[in-house]
């Protein structure tokens, strides 16, 4: 196993362990704004590590094969990670805004502050 | 090499299908909202992995314009749901 390879191998683990617990938190939280913390972030995280394998698959092969076509690859798929880091943070924040503008309280809140600003 | 690709998008779409549980379950609205925009991200992820599998750029591509779509959505329905449309 080369440094390239091992390196392909761990940001695929760290992507499907950061997505396994996203999924987990999604099923397993009480309430709806826990289970937007858990699924959002560490989905996010998650899908960054996996693209990030795809760029460096892509470049170590354009550089050992020099084929233009493998720089596209890597291009692409960071072009691709990128934009999901960011419209998933602004999507979350307006799902968040909406239900809270929908009424739906925290499961074991005592105080909201929101409401008293 | 190819192998442990496809194992990933394995993992990946039994991940999909525990987040479609929620989006059956969710109590509220912006549950399955959530659970949407989970499995949104699933397929995106695993479309830019099927790019190697398969040696077609055009996946990855389709991957970037399918986010874009889920984030044109999913802000339309926080929209709906806020009240505000």
């Amino acid at each position: 196993m080369t440094v390239v390879e091992i390196l392909i191998y761990a940001c695929l683990a760290i992507g499907v362990v950061f997505n396994s617990l996203g999924v987990i938190g999604l099923l397993r939280f009480p309430d709806l704004y826990t289970r937007m913390h858990a699924a959002t972030k560490a989905t996010t995280f998650g899908s960054i590590f996996t693209s990030l394998a795809v760029v460096v698959y892509g470049l170590s092969m354009f550089f050992s094969q020099s084929d233009s076509q493998y720089l596209t690859l890597a291009i692409h798929a960071f072009l691709a990670a990128a934009f999901l880091a960011f419209t998933n943070a602004v999507s979350a924040h307006a799902i968040a805004r909406a239900a809270y503008r929908s009424g739906i309280k925290p499961a074991l809140a005592v105080v909201d502050r929101l409401e008293e600003a | 090499m190819i192998d442990i690709w496809i194992l990933t998008v394995l993992c990946l779409t039994v991940l999909m299908a525990f987040a479609v549980i929620r989006l059956v379950l969710g109590p509220t609205a912006p549950d399955r909202v959530i659970a949407l925009d989970t499995v949104n991200t699933l397929v995106i992820a695993s479309m830019i992995l099927l790019g190697v599998v398969f040696q077609q750029i055009i996946i990855v591509d389709v991957a970037i314009v399918y986010g874009l779509l889920s984030f044109v959505s999913t802000l339309y329905i926080a929209k709906y749901i806020g009240g505000e449309l």
